[in-house]
């Protein structure tokens, strides 16, 4: 069995997030990129499995402009067996990676699908569920214990949802989203990172893909949440209650 | 990063884990005229009573043949200093409380207690010389504090001492984007210096374990190291100027901004790591670096001593400008961080290795800095200089690998006793002291090394289940003999302060120190400036 992850460059982070100036968006440039978190943890569970002996081989995919490499040299690093590059040159939405996903998925073949639960740096949430519909195929999203069972084609997937666990039962293939505890995420050794540098990343490009890339979707503005106030000591029962009476009307 | 505040939390949980593991406790006196003790040094053994909740059962020990007596010509406090300084400073700002006085009077690793009864906070550097100018006169004795995070007993009381804690003086006065200089006061928090420095897009020259709690003024007047002395060097050539309060309440205005200022005596840099007894530093200007966009940090395993200095000069020449740190823990210490402190991961868990090394660097070329990096590493793993490594890809692994090394004081806290030396000794030798110390102490204690390898300093840690004459018998002098017979410096980034006041001859020749002696002397010809450190106390009869 193949596995295919997919794995986003996105500010690190730990770096403390700033607005550009004309509010268009978050400042990226001279800031620290890595893989996004829940993306690593996709691409350990992927590694875990191929142990395991269940798959074959796992592949990293990653979509956007040149330096999504540098990502995709870092899953090569963890473990990966191949890498495939799509050149975007602009921020793509959900959507649009989901129908390359399904092209890709058309091209490779693989058993199932690993992705983060979200992105960091938009939070969508959306690109596994999306995937998932367009290829038709079940869907174990927020994944905090992924089991397989080899002879019956079927992933038993631990969900982490508002009211607790929920346990479901997927056939392959199946598209299963990453959630924060189901694993932690190797470091990249020497030696791996030597073998990467040999491991083919291939190219495609959005033409080849034959995916529109027009988004119905347009960033207004960007601005930072308020700054909040700072507190006050009160020194008296008294004053508690006139504040709350009088400046935030709560009494 | 770890802060290592010393909250009350971590007090209360070293204080449970000190009453359940030591079974005796050496109490150590200290001498005051008003007391009837023997003139010697007194050793009492106490094995009951461990249970106190109130009283923090503290250990403290030094060298057998060290007595500290109470200077008698210093006066004692009485209800009129008490009223002159709740007139000069206001109520708040003088403290006699005795919770408050409790913590002020411990140090941060819980070995040594003053008996101080008065805390002051002053707010402004003439509230500093008015109080020294008034602790003159009166012949009281005056200790400095920072954030009283040292790690020799030079921020706390030895015996009644007035604490003047310059953490009220924490505003940043000036920064000047295009040099980097900083102008700030002195009880400013080496933390929050960095963050303002982060928004900036300037870093602080020097980065310690212990920068969510220490303060820039007492960086300064101990001279402090850290992680990055490799590549920023120390504060001597760091520090621009600084404004200093001598002991009879004038103020040194020495607080240049310039690069170069060659105009007389260079004052300053007798008050950079003098620890507070020439003056107190109340502001300082610091030249710091442009923060660089390109951080690589690799965690790596050597098999032996020699592979990690032939990586060191290396490292020096493949990564050269780029080196940022290059630290080292031998398999011991990385045993205790990973089976003490919480959280921690091993990079490299396959086996246990010999000894691990951290190199950093920080440049402005991202894909430049990491690719000379990982072609430093492969050739020098193909050289067989490193057994395994691992290099982070991304900022929460990068911590993570200095929460390991930067861990090590805190996991040997709560391993029990430690016994704890500063040294700086040449690189080839460094190793062979820990080996000579295992031999020495057989079962009797763990020795741990680890250390600034950058630097030739090697932090020598002896780690027991209590405190044991037997074990201190095998360490000193022994280990000060070593290091001298090898020139090295007892002690490299620490200080001297009360715990190895009367040890500087190991360093240092006795016409050096006669003159340290007379300089003091001048500054401070009442001795009421932190008395009983850093000098010996011979000097002072």
């Amino acid at each position: 069995m193949k596995i295919m992850v997919a794995v986003k460059r996105v500010v690190d982070y730990a770096v403390k997030i700033r607005v550009k100036p004309d509010k268009s968006g978050v400042e990226t440039q001279n800031v620290k990129m890595s893989m996004n978190p829940f993306c690593e943890i996709a691409l350990e569970e992927a590694l875990k499995i191929k142990e395991s002996g269940l798959a074959k081989e796992v592949v990293a995919v990653s979509m956007g402009p040149s330096n999504c490499v540098d990502t995709l040299r870092t899953g090569l690093a963890m473990g990966a067996d191949r890498a495939i590059h799509v050149e975007a040159s602009r921020d793509l939405v959900p959507l649009t990676v989901a129908k390359l996903l399904k092209k890709l998925v058309e091209i490779e073949n693989p058993g199932l699908l690993i992705l983060g639960k979200q992105a960091i740096d938009d939070d969508c949430n959306q690109t596994g569920q999306m995937i998932a519909g367009l290829l038709g195929w079940p869907q174990g999203t927020f994944a905090s214990k992924v089991v397989f069972d080899k002879e019956k084609q079927v992933a038993t997937v631990d969900r982490e949802v508002d009211g607790g666990l929920e346990t479901l039962c997927l056939d392959l293939p199946a598209v299963i989203t990453t959630d924060l505890r189901l694993n932690q995420p190797r470091y990249a050794t020497l030696p791996n990172i030597m073998k990467a540098k040999s491991k083919p990343i291939k190219k495609f490009t959005l033409e080849e893909l034959n995916v529109e890339i027009k988004s119905d979707i347009e960033v207004v503005q960007v601005i930072e949440p308020p700054k909040r106030k700072a507190g006050v000591i009160l020194s008296s029962v008294d004053e508690l209650i006139d504040k709350l009476k009088n400046e935030a009307h709560v009494i | 990063m770890e802060k290592l505040r010393a909250t009350s939390s971590l007090r209360r949980s070293l204080k449970s884990i000190l009453n359940r593991q030591l079974s005796s406790v050496s109490e150590i006196r200290y001498l005051n005229g008003k007391r009837s003790c023997q003139p010697t040094f007194n050793l009492i053994r106490d094995h009951k009573n461990l249970g106190e909740a109130n009283s923090i059962r503290y250990r403290c020990f030094s060298s057998v043949s060290t007595v500290v007596q109470r200077n008698p010509s210093f006066s004692t406090l009485n209800p009129d200093d008490i009223s002159y300084f709740k007139q000069l400073l206001g109520e708040k700002s003088v403290i006699q409380d005795e919770d408050r006085l409790e913590t002020v009077n411990t140090d941060w690793m819980h070995k040594y207690k003053g008996s101080s009864k008065l805390l002051l906070q002053p707010r402004t550097t003439e509230e500093v010389a008015q109080i020294l100018k008034y602790c003159n006169s009166r012949r009281l004795a005056v200790v400095p504090q920072g954030g009283n995070t040292g790690l020799v007993g030079g921020s706390v009381p030895v015996f009644d001492e007035v604490i003047v804690n310059l953490g009220s003086m924490n505003n940043i006065i000036s920064f000047d984007k295009v040099s980097g200089i900083l102008v700030c006061e002195a009880g400013c928090i080496l933390e929050n210096l960095i963050s303002f420095l982060d928004n900036q897009g300037f870093i602080m020259p020097l980065d310690l374990g212990a920068k969510g709690s220490c303060q820039i003024g007492g960086n300064v007047s101990t001279n402090a190291g850290g992680l990055r002395l490799v590549r920023y060097g120390s504060l001597h050539g760091n520090v621009l100027g600084l404004e200093a309060v001598l002991a009879n309440g004038d103020v040194l205005d020495m607080l240049g901004t310039l690069r170069k200022d060659n105009t007389g005596y260079d004052l300053k840099h007798l008050f950079i790591g003098s620890e507070g007894s020439l003056g107190i530093v109340t502001k300082v200007s610091i030249l710091t670096p442009p923060k660089l966009s390109s951080e690589n940090i690799a965690f790596l395993a050597c098999r032996d001593y020699s592979s990690c200095q032939k990586l060191l000069m290396e490292a020096k020449r493949k990564l050269g400008e780029v080196l940022s740190a290059f630290e080292f823990l031998d398999i011991q210490a990385m045993d205790l961080v990973l089976n003490h402190l919480d959280g921690v991961r091993n990079p490299l868990p396959a086996t246990m290795h010999n000894f691990y090394v951290l190199i950093e660097t920080t440049g402005s070329d991202e894909s430049y800095d990491r690719e000379k990096l990982e072609a430093f590493l492969l050739s020098s793993m193909e050289g067989g200089l490193i057994s395994d490594g691992v290099i982070a890809q991304d900022i929460n692994q990068a911590s993570s690998f200095w929460r390991i090394r930067e861990g090590v004081p805190e996991a040997l806290m709560k391993a029990g006793a430690v016994y704890k030396y500063d040294l700086s000794l040449p690189v080839e030798k460094l190793y062979d002291l820990v080996n000579d110390m295992r031999t020495r102490l057989g079962d009797l204690a763990r020795v741990i090394g680890y250390g600034h390898l950058g630097d030739g300093n090697l932090h020598l840690n002896v780690s027991a289940a209590q405190y044991d004459d037997k074990i201190l018998e095998q360490i000193e002098p022994y280990v000060y003999e070593w290091t001298s017979k090898h020139r090295g410096s007892i002690s490299a980034e620490h200080g001297l302060g009360l715990m190895k006041a009367n040890k500087i001859y190991y360093s240092k020749s006795p016409e050096t120190v006669k003159t340290m002696g007379s300089i003091k002397k001048l500054l401070d010809p009442n001795g009421i400036l932190n008395p009983y450190k850093v000098l010996p106390h011979s000097l002072n009869s």
